[in-house]
C-alpha cells in the first residue's frame, strides 16, 4: 500500500500536520508515516574553553567530551521526539487512521526529505518549524529547501486544520502547473469539493486558451469547477480570490523557475505561503 | 560523499550559524598561528613575511571557497619542510611560482574527485602521518634550542608552564597568548639575551600587494618547480583530508573533500600572487578551534584576518616577541598533533598495523617528505591486506571409489598472492583419467588467478587427464570470460608452442 510521509516537530503545527495527513490518508487511501527530525543544536550548547592549549592526548580528550555532550542532549531529544510521535500516532488513531508507522531520525531536515521512500505519494510538512519566529512574515528556511528537494508533491499545513470543501487551482500555464491539475485529477483528492481554476491574466491573452483546456480536463474528469481569469500580481491575486470563495485549500505549481532567477527577484511561490493562510498543496 | 547541490541557506548558516563563538575561537586561532607561519618561513628559508602573508590568505580564501567549515588553514609545517631545497637552489620567486602551481595541481584533484583516494590510506598511515608531522613540527624547534643562551631554555620552560597551567585557572583567555605577552615583556624588561623575531627577518609592514613571481616561463623553470609543486599539492591534500575527517569526528557533521580539495588550490594559487609560499590544513590549529568552540567559515575568517591585523598593526611590538615563546607554543602544537595513544596501542594492535606506522613515521623522519612516508604506508598497508586475505584460501579433494577420478574443491579468495598455494594444492603426479576442479566456492579474482588455474588445467592434461571446471560463479565467469585460454580449442598447442 502507498503511504503518505508527513513531519512533525514540536511546533504549534504539529497536531495541524496530523489532521491534514489524517484527511489525505482518508481521501487518498494512503497509509501513513510519521517522521520526527531530530536536528542537532549547533554548537550553543558546548562549554566555552578559550584557553586555546592542547596538551598529551588532546584529540582523545577532545571527541570524548563532544561526543559525551552530545550523547547527552541527543538522549534527552530521543526521549522528547518518542513521545512527540506517541502524542501523533494517538491523535491520528482518534481520527480513525490506524495504519501508521513513526520513525525517529537524526539529521537535518532537508536531509530527511530527501531520504523519503520512493512508495510515499505525497510528503505533508507543517508551513513553520519549532524554530521560527511565528510573528514575523518570515518563512522557515528549510520550507523552500525541502520543497525543492522533494521528490513528491508537498502538502504544506496551515495553522489548524479545516475541512476541506472549496479548493482553489492557481494555474499559469508551466509545466509544473499543468502537473498540478493533472495530479489533482489522477489522484480524486477534489471528487468531493468545489474547485476554482485561478489564472492570473487579462482577457483574451494567450495564456486564457490553455486555461479554458485545462478546466475542461478538470470537468471530463467530473470535478465541478469553475474558471477566474484576473489581472494583476500573483501572489496578491491569489490571496484575493482565496478570501473571496472561501476556498480552504490551494494547489499550485511549486518553483517553476530557476534558483538564480530566485535570488535575484524572489519566488512566487514563496510569496503565495507566506501570503495565504490556507494549506497549499505544492506540485513541482 | 557528499552529492547534494549548492545551497544558499546552508552556505550562509555555516558563515553565521555561530557568530559569537566562532569570532572568539577565531581569535584564539590566530594566536597559534603566528609562531607556526614564523617558525616554518624560517625553515623554508624565507622571511616571516611570506609565512605570515600566506597564513593570512590562505585562511581568508579557505573561509570561502573550503569543503570543511572550522577546519583552519594556512602557511604549515607539512609544506614549509618541503619546500627547503627549493629556496636554497634557487630563491623565493620559484617558491612563489611552485606555490601557484601546487594550487594549481590540487584544483585539478579536486575537479578530479581525487579525494574518493583517502579511502586507500588506513587508520594506522593516518596515525603514522600525525605523528611524523608532529616530530617534523617539534624538530623544526631545534634549532631555537641548540647553541643558545641558558636563558632560552629557562624562559621556553616558563612558557609551558604557563601554557599548560594557566588553564587550570582559567578558560577565558588563550594561555598561548598570556605566554607570549609575559615572556614579551620579561625580556623587554630585563634585556635577556635570546633572539627574538626581528632577528630572524623581514616581518611585514604593510598589507599584502599583488606580485607576479619572477620566473622565467620556460619548460626548465617548469621542471625545477614541478616535483615541488606536485608534492606540497599531494601532502598539502592529505594533511587537509586527514584534518577534515578529524573535525568531521570531533563534530559529527559531513565535510565536502572535493571541495576541500578544489579548496586548497585555489587558496594555495592566489597566495603565491601575494608573495605567500604554500599551505593547507593544520591539524593542531584545527583542534584549538574546536576546542575554543569554532564551527563555522567565519572562525576561519577571523583567525585570518587577525593575524594580519596583529602583524601589521602591531609590527613594532611583534619584532620584539622574543623566539622561546614562538616554540614554547609549537611545541604545545607538536604534542597536541601527536597520538599518544598510538604508542600504547603498539602493544594491542595487530603488528602488521604497527609496522605501517611506524614505517611512515621512519620515512618521514628520514626524508621530510610525508607524501613518500604516506605512500609507503598505503603499499604495506596493501601488502599486508593482500597476505592475509591470501590466507583464506584452502583446497581439498576426494577421489572416487573406482580411484580414475579426483574432485578438487577451492574455496576462499584466488589471487596473485594466493597463487603459489593454489598450485601447491594440486598432486599432478596422480594418474587419473578425469579431474574435476569445483571452484563454485572461490572468487576468482585477477589475471594471475586465472593463468594458475589455466596452467593446472594445463598440466592435468598433460599427463592425460580429463578436466572440468565447475561452478565458476557469476563473479569468476566474467573475468574467466575474457581472460583464460583454457576452454579454446586450440589452447593446447599454443601452450606447446610457447616451449614449457
Amino acid at each position: 500500500m502507498d503511504k503518505l510521509t508527513a513531519f512533525i516537530d514540536s511546533s504549534n503545527y504539529a497536531e495541524s500536520v496530523c489532521d491534514h495527513a489524517a484527511w489525505i490518508a482518508g481521501q487518498l487511501g494512503l497509509s501513513v508515516e510519521l517522521v520526527h527530525v531530530l536536528e542537532r543544536q549547533k554548537g550553543h550548547h558546548a562549554p566555552v574553553d578559550l584557553s586555546g592549549s592542547i596538551g598529551l592526548g588532546a584529540r582523545t580528550a577532545l571527541l570524548e567530551e563532544l561526543a559525551e555532550l552530545d550523547a547527552q542532549n541527543a538522549k534527552v531529544a530521543q526521549k522528547r521526539g518518542r513521545l512527540l510521535l506517541e502524542g501523533a500516532l494517538e491523535r491520528l488513531a482518534a481520527e480513525g487512521v490506524t495504519d501508521v508507522k513513526t520513525r525517529l531520525r537524526n539529521g537535518d531536515f532537508v536531509e530527511a526529505i530527501e531520504d523519503v521512500s520512493a512508495d510515499s505519494r505525497v510528503i505533508v510538512i507543517g508551513k513553520r518549524g519549532e524554530g521560527a519566529d511565528f510573528a514575523s512574515g518570515h518563512l522557515g528556511s528549510n520550507l523552500e529547501r525541502a520543497v525543492r528537494t522533494a521528490k513528491q508533491p508537498v502538502f504544506v499545513a496551515a495553522r489548524a486544520f479545516k475541512p476541506i470543501h472549496k479548493v482553489l487551482v492557481a494555474y499559469d500555464g508551466g509545466p509544473s502547473a499543468e502537473k498540478a491539475v493533472d495530479r489533482v485529477i489522477a489522484s480524486h483528492i477534489l471528487q468531493e469539493t468545489d474547485a476554482t481554476l485561478l489564472t492570473v491574466c487579462k482577457e483574451g491573452d494567450p495564456m486564457a486558451g490553455k486555461a479554458e483546456a485545462a478546466l475542461k480536463r478538470l470537468q471530463d474528469a467530473g470535478v465541478t469547477a469553475t474558471l477566474v481569469m484576473r489581472p494583476g500580481h500573483a501572489e496578491k491575486v491569489i490571496e484575493e480570490v482565496a478570501a473571496e470563495t472561501g476556498a480552504d485549500l490551494l494547489v499550485m505549481g511549486a518553483y517553476g523557475h530557476s534558483r538564480i532567477r530566485t535570488l535575484v527577484i524572489g519566488s512566487t511561490t514563496t510569496a503565495v505561503l507566506r501570503a495565504c493562510k490556507i494549506p497549499v498543496f505544492l506540485v513541482r | 560523499m557528499n552529492t547534494r547541490h549548492f545551497s544558499l541557506a546552508q552556505y550562509r548558516q555555516e558563515w553565521f550559524g555561530n557568530v559569537r563563538a566562532d569570532t572568539l575561537s577565531g581569535l584564539v586561532v590566530a594566536m597559534a598561528l603566528i609562531p607556526e607561519a614564523i617558525a616554518f618561513s624560517i625553515i623554508a628559508g624565507v622571511d616571516p613575511k611570506v609565512g605570515l602573508f600566506a597564513s593570512f590568505s590562505i585562511a581568508v580564501i579557505i573561509a570561502f571557497v573550503g569543503g570543511r567549515p572550522g577546519m583552519i588553514s594556512a602557511a604549515t609545517a607539512a609544506t614549509a619542510v618541503l619546500m627547503t631545497p627549493l629556496v636554497a637552489g634557487h630563491g623565493l620567486e620559484y617558491l612563489l611560482a611552485a606555490t601557484v602551481l601546487a594550487g594549481v595541481i590540487q584544483v585539478v584533484f579536486g575537479l578530479l574527485k581525487l579525494g574518493q583516494l583517502m579511502r586507500f590510506v588506513s587508520r594506522s598511515v593516518m596515525t603514522g602521518f600525525v605523528n611524523a608531522l608532529a616530530i617534523l613540527i617539534f624538530m623544526a624547534q631545534l634549532p631555537e634550542l641548540t647553541n643558545v643562551t641558558w636563558m632560552t631554555y629557562v624562559l621556553v620552560a616558563g612558557a609551558l608552564a604557563i601554557i599548560y597551567l594557566l588553564p587550570r585557572v582559567t578558560n577565558a583567555v588563550p594561555s598561548p597568548l598570556v605566554a607570549i605577552i609575559v615572556i614579551t615583556v620579561l625580556t623587554m624588561i630585563f634585556q635577556f639575551d635570546v633572539r627574538n623575531v626581528g632577528d630572524m627577518g623581514e616581518l611585514p609592514d604593510a598589507f599584502p600587494v599583488f606580485h607576479l613571481p619572477m620566473v622565467p616561463l620556460t619548460l626548465e623553470t617548469l621542471m625545477i618547480i614541478l616535483p615541488y609543486s606536485l608534492a606540497v599539492a599531494v601532502v598539502g591534500l592529505l594533511e587537509s583530508l586527514m584534518t577534515a575527517q578529524l573535525i568531521d569526528d570531533l563534530t559529527d557533521t559531513r565535510s565536502n573533500r572535493n571541495q576541500e580539495c578544489a579548496g586548497q588550490g585555489i587558496a594555495n594559487f592566489f597566495t603565491g600572487f601575494i608573495g605567500g609560499m604554500a599551505g593547507c590544513a593544520m591539524i593542531g590549529q584545527s583542534m584549538i578551534n574546536v576546542k575554543s568552540g569554532g564551527r563555522g567559515r567565519l572562525s576561519t575568517f577571523i583567525a585570518g584576518m587577525v593575524l594580519l591585523i596583529l602583524v601589521v598593526v602591531l609590527d613594532q611590538w611583534v619584532r620584539q616577541i622574543p623566539m622561546p615563546a614562538l616554540v614554547a607554543v609549537m611545541i604545545m602544537v607538536s604534542i597536541g598533533t601527536f597520538s599518544w595513544s598510538s604508542i600504547k596501542n603498539l602493544k594491542d594492535h595487530p603488528r602488521s598495523s604497527s609496522v605501517v606506522m611506524i614505517s611512515v613515521v621512519a620515512v618521514v623522519v628520514a626524508t621530510h617528505n610525508l607524501a613518500i612516508g604516506v605512500l609507503v604506508g598505503v603499499l604495506l598497508s596493501g601488502i599486508f591486506f593482500a597476505w592475509k586475505i591470501a590466507q583464506l584460501f584452502g583446497v581439498r579433494s576426494e577421489l572416487s571409489d573406482d580411484g580414475t577420478q579426483r574432485t578438487y574443491h577451492v574455496e576462499g579468495q584466488l589471487f596473485f598472492a594466493s597463487v603459489e598455494d593454489f598450485n601447491a594444492a594440486f598432486d599432478f603426479r596422480e594418474a587419473l583419467e578425469k579431474v574435476v576442479i569445483d571452484v563454485s566456492r572461490a572468487h576468482i579474482w585477477d589475471i594471475s588467478s586465472v593463468g594458475a588455474l589455466d596452467m593446472v588445467v594445463m598440466k592435468f592434461r598433460r599427463e592425460g587427464a580429463d578436466v572440468e571446471i565447475v561452478g565458476l560463479n557469476e563473479a569468476s565467469a566474467t573475468i574467466v570470460d575474457r581472460l583464460a585460454i583454457h576452454d579454446k580449442p586450440d589452447a593446447l598447442e599454443e601452450f606447446m608452442k610457447e616451449g614449457h
